[in-house]
């Protein structure tokens, strides 16, 4: 079975998996992921959402209007378009901040996991793509192999909530990662006089 | 005559750039496509695979190319939307004239008329003047046929020792050493040497931004348990999670790899073997580097002295390894010699020609390595082959039925030209797949010499800023409106096909060029009915040369997913790995250590300029941005260019994130919005080059160039900084 894995320790930033999403056959024009820098003015680390397809997603159970419904093999859909009445309780409830309110449709939006192409054995438009592996698409047995450095976990702790989803997340096995710096691996000190001024 | 008809800001509302978004059958989700092409994106030197969905001649969209063994579907944005340059607003799909009187300063006209107008003038000034005084400028983004078209097109048909190309401010010092080191100019290592690297050693790459898809493969050598080490300013994507960053001072990178020789010396970190059988020079080069002590290395380079001994080490005791570098080492002043000094630390360490052992240059433009080959570059000829050397011209004058003492010498590098512009030395001009208006250093001075034209022609599918100063533009053709090869980062020549006809009176480019030479009444050599027989011709042509391309076809192409050169004979295989004999290209066999002697920038900072200004490139923009500019939403992930400022340097001038800001160069200045971040070394900024006009960083960069690459030092000149407050000036900016 393929399954879903995001690595944001890989992430670019590039927004390839932003433009392809755009590009997927059954939302042309229209992209579902968020990527985001987590703090540009001291990392360049930024970080690609998509749709987490929680086993209990909170998005539906929130819904008043019953519009968001999950596949029987745990993919959940965009609103359906006749039931969607476009209140955004899914966007605020959402702990992983996936929905899309598209006002000028009253439909919210969200990844289907590019239901049209992984139904019939594609990947997805963004996990196609994704130039450093950030997004990745394939079997359990592949991604084990492919990065033993990280190992997937799909349960979340959201205060008193537990949310266990179909996409992994790739979590570093050993120590976090080192935070990468430009001062601490200089051997000059450029600009001395304004380091004194700073406290 | 080739000022502005009009007005910067009448062209741009006419010609563009405009923004061309997702729309008709783009958007509609019950389209289907016609038919699917697989071929290649348009942009850089990775030469994805990617297939092409077109519906009624337009490309509607792709489809990721799986197939495709180097990129297995995996593309950058730029990739993703490369289709919107087609049916773009701003195509060009007549020819046309330079025409004050014109509302939009430019009227079309019969392509044929502007064909004869073209060959009319070039006829002019070259009996008034000699065939010198017309000039040819081309580019690496053209197939491999077209490149080899040029450079034919210049020396047969006009005569003229004048052509260079746009790889001048690409790949030019990177070649250089390769010829002075392996007697060959081009990557050694195909690309999946990487994974199973144990040290990476990347220097002036911004790998993530440039050149996407080599992420994966550095990163997947680290889950395989491999070490990175990046050389960079700026703490650049893959430099986040690097096991080494070596934030090196702009312009110090052959201190840093002379220091970590000096290094293998003293700890005998060396493939003593290897020196002896298939090296000379080491002794040469291992006393040169004796005064490249930790401490002065260090202090040279800026880089922490423990950083420089913990590099030495790593790459030093490795089994295997892949040094790869890019424009950040080699737009030097000293570019050829930061090249060199790479070189000698792989071949001290023994580690090429093997599996895993790697070294390669991360090509730019989508043929860089293609377009470097075959004859377009002012000293050369088809094959690698030297304008100069008398057996050369001998062979190649064969093939294209002219005499050998009818070829010109050596011309001149691109800027040179713009210099001999300036002085009335050379008077027309025919440009094609160049924007040296943007893309060209202090470049206030080059338009100065474009309006010194008497005559200038430029074959575009846009109106670039460079196009609108020509007399007559020529319309040409876009990448997927014509087949032909390329020759990608690791050597390897692929197939790009065709996918949709040009529009309008828009030509393949190839067959322009033969119409301005039948027009000129010089026929012979030009008649040309397909790429393909270009591409015949060209293999001969390349036939015993150092990049031989005899061996290939189009047909093997296709069955083998690309053919790596040199490959003589239709039964080889081709090349992937070079040097697994551990013959080197030189008639003894043997590689070159060369001494790389340490120089300063040409331009140091000062008291009056203290602060020193580095350029490249953003992930959503491709070079001088003539397409990418025109793509909706690629323009929306980065929409103007910034200048980069570390916390502390912006703290000194009172600088906040946002602010506008004035970089200042003794050649001009520049007013951005100023990104106020920790990930660039305090004595630097950077500003990216994709832009035009007042947004150019060009305007002031220095136009200093290596003495033997002649590619300008596009990363090191002295600026002053200062917050803009006056709102005038800003507005002007917008």
């Amino acid at each position: 079975m393929q399954e879903f894995f995001i690595d944001p320790n890989r992430c670019i930033g590039c927004q390839s998996c932003v433009a392809a999403c755009s590009e997927c056959d059954t939302h042309r024009g229209t992209s579902m992921i968020h990527l985001e820098y987590v703090d540009r003015p001291i990392s360049v680390q930024t970080v690609p959402v998509v749709c987490m397809h929680c086993d209990s997603p909170t998005c539906a159970e929130v819904c008043p209007a019953d519009a968001i419904k999950r596949t029987g093999d745990g993919v959940v859909q965009t609103a359906r378009k006749p039931r969607c009445i476009a209140c955004n309780n899914c966007v605020l409830a959402c702990p992983f901040g996936v929905p899309k309110m598209k006002v000028e449709l009253s439909l919210m939006m969200k990844c289907d996991m590019c239901y049209d192409r992984t139904s019939v054995g594609l990947k997805p438009m963004c996990a196609s793509v994704c130039p450093s592996g950030a997004l990745y698409f394939g079997t359990r047995e592949e991604i084990e192999h492919l990065r033993p450095r990280s190992k997937p976990v799909n349960q979340f702790q959201f205060g008193a909530q537990t949310i266990t989803t179909k996409v992994h997340m790739m979590v570093p096995r050993t120590d976090a990662v080192t935070h990468v710096d430009v001062l601490s691996a200089m051997e000059e000190r450029p600009l001395d006089d304004v380091f004194e001024e700073i406290p | 005559m080739a000022t502005l008809p009009k007005s910067t800001d009448v062209l741009v509302n006419a010609w563009g750039p405009h923004l061309n978004r997702m729309e008709g059958p783009r958007v509609d989700t019950g389209t289907e496509p016609d038919r699917i092409v697989p071929t290649h994106c348009c942009f850089c030197g990775q030469q994805c695979g990617i297939n092409l969905k077109v519906k009624d001649n337009l490309v509607i969209g792709f489809e990721p190319r799986y197939d495709f063994p180097f990129n297995k579907g995996m593309l950058c944005p730029k990739g993703v939307k490369r289709y919107l340059q087609g049916g773009h607003p701003d195509r060009i799909t007549t020819a046309l004239r330079r025409d004050p009187e014109n509302e939009n300063g430019f009227a079309p006209m019969p392509y044929d008329d502007a064909i004869a107008r073209v060959a009319a003038e070039i006829e002019r000034i070259q009996s008034t003047y000699g065939p010198n005084a017309f000039g040819v400028l081309s580019g690496a983004s053209l197939t491999t046929e077209k490149a080899y078209l040029m450079g034919k097109f210049a020396r047969v048909c006009l005569k003229t020792k004048y052509i260079d190309y746009n790889g001048r401010l690409c790949m030019v010092s990177a070649g250089a050493a390769n010829k002075k080191s392996f007697g060959i100019d081009r990557s050694a290592s195909p690309w999946n040497d990487i994974l199973g690297a144990e040290v990476v050693i990347i220097a002036g790459s911004n790998t993530a931004e440039c050149s996407p898809i080599t992420t994966n493969y550095v990163w997947q050598a680290r889950e395989n348990g491999g070490k990175v080490i990046v050389v960079d300013p700026r703490i650049t994507p893959i430099a986040r999670t690097a096991d080494l960053f070596l934030p090196v001072k702009p312009g110090r990178d052959v201190a840093l790899f002379n220091g970590i020789l000096h290094l293998m010396i003293e700890n005998d970190w060396l493939d003593h073997d290897f020196i002896a059988q298939h090296t000379v020079g080491f002794e040469a080069v291992a006393e040169h580097v004796q005064q490249w002590t930790p401490k002065r290395t260090a202090e040279v380079t800026g880089i922490a002295e423990k950083s420089i001994r913990a590099a030495a080490e790593l790459w030093g005791t490795a089994k295997t390894s892949f040094l790869m570098h890019a424009r950040g080492i080699e737009h030097h002043s000293h570019g050829v010699e930061n090249c060199l000094s790479t070189i000698n630390i792989v071949l001290a360490s023994g580690r090429i020609g093997r599996p895993n052992c790697g070294y390669g240059t991360v090509v730019g433009q989508g043929n860089g390595q293609g377009g470097r080959e075959h004859g377009q570059k002012c000293d050369q000829l088809p094959g690698w082959r030297d304008i100069s050397n008398p057996a050369h011209r001998e062979y190649v004058a064969g093939v294209w039925g002219v005499k050998a003492e009818e070829l010109p010498e050596a011309g001149v590098d691109c800027y040179e030209m713009m210099r001999k512009i300036d002085a009335g030395e050379i008077k027309g001009l025919l440009s094609i797949c160049f924007n040296p208006k943007v893309s060209l250093p202090d470049n206030a001075f080059v338009t100065r010499a474009l309006e010194k034209l008497e005559f200038f022609t430029v074959i575009d599918f846009f109106l670039s800023e460079t196009a609108q100063h020509a007399d007559i533009v020529l319309p040409g053709s876009l990448h997927e409106e014509d087949e032909g090869v390329v020759a990608q980062v690791e050597g390897r020549v692929i197939k790009i096909n065709k996918a949709v006809d040009p529009p309008g009176d828009a030509k393949q480019d190839w067959r322009v060029i033969q119409d301005i030479a039948h027009a000129l009444g010089r026929p012979h050599g030009f008649t040309f009915e397909s790429p393909r027989e270009i591409f015949d011709e060209l293999r001969v042509a390349s036939k015993g040369g150092v990049a031989d391309y005899f061996g290939i076809t189009y047909e093997k192409i296709e069955a083998n997913n690309g053919v790596c050169w040199p490959c003589p004979t239709l039964e080889h295989p081709g090349t992937p790995r070079l040097f697994e004999d551990q013959r080197f290209y030189f008639p003894d066999g043997k590689a070159r250590f060369n001494v790389a002697a340490y120089r300063p920038p040409a331009e140091d900072v000062d008291a009056e300029y203290p602060v020193i200004l580095t350029t490249g490139r953003v992930v959503s923009q491709f070079l001088s941005g003539t397409q990418t500019r025109r793509i909706g939403p690629l323009v929306d992930q980065y929409p103007e260019p910034r200048v980069e400022i570390h916390p502390r340097l912006a703290q000194k001038y009172g600088i906040a994130d946002g602010d506008w800001t004035t970089v200042e160069s003794r050649r001009g200045t520049v007013t951005l919005r100023a990104q106020v971040v920790t990930t660039i070394r305090p004595d630097t900024v950077f500003i990216p080059y994709h832009w035009p006009g007042k947004k150019s960083a060009n305007q002031l960069t220095i136009a200093a160039q290596d003495p033997v690459s002649k590619i300008p030092e596009y990363k090191v000149c002295a600026v002053r900084i200062y917050p803009e407050r006056s709102e005038g000036s800003v507005e002007q900016q917008r």
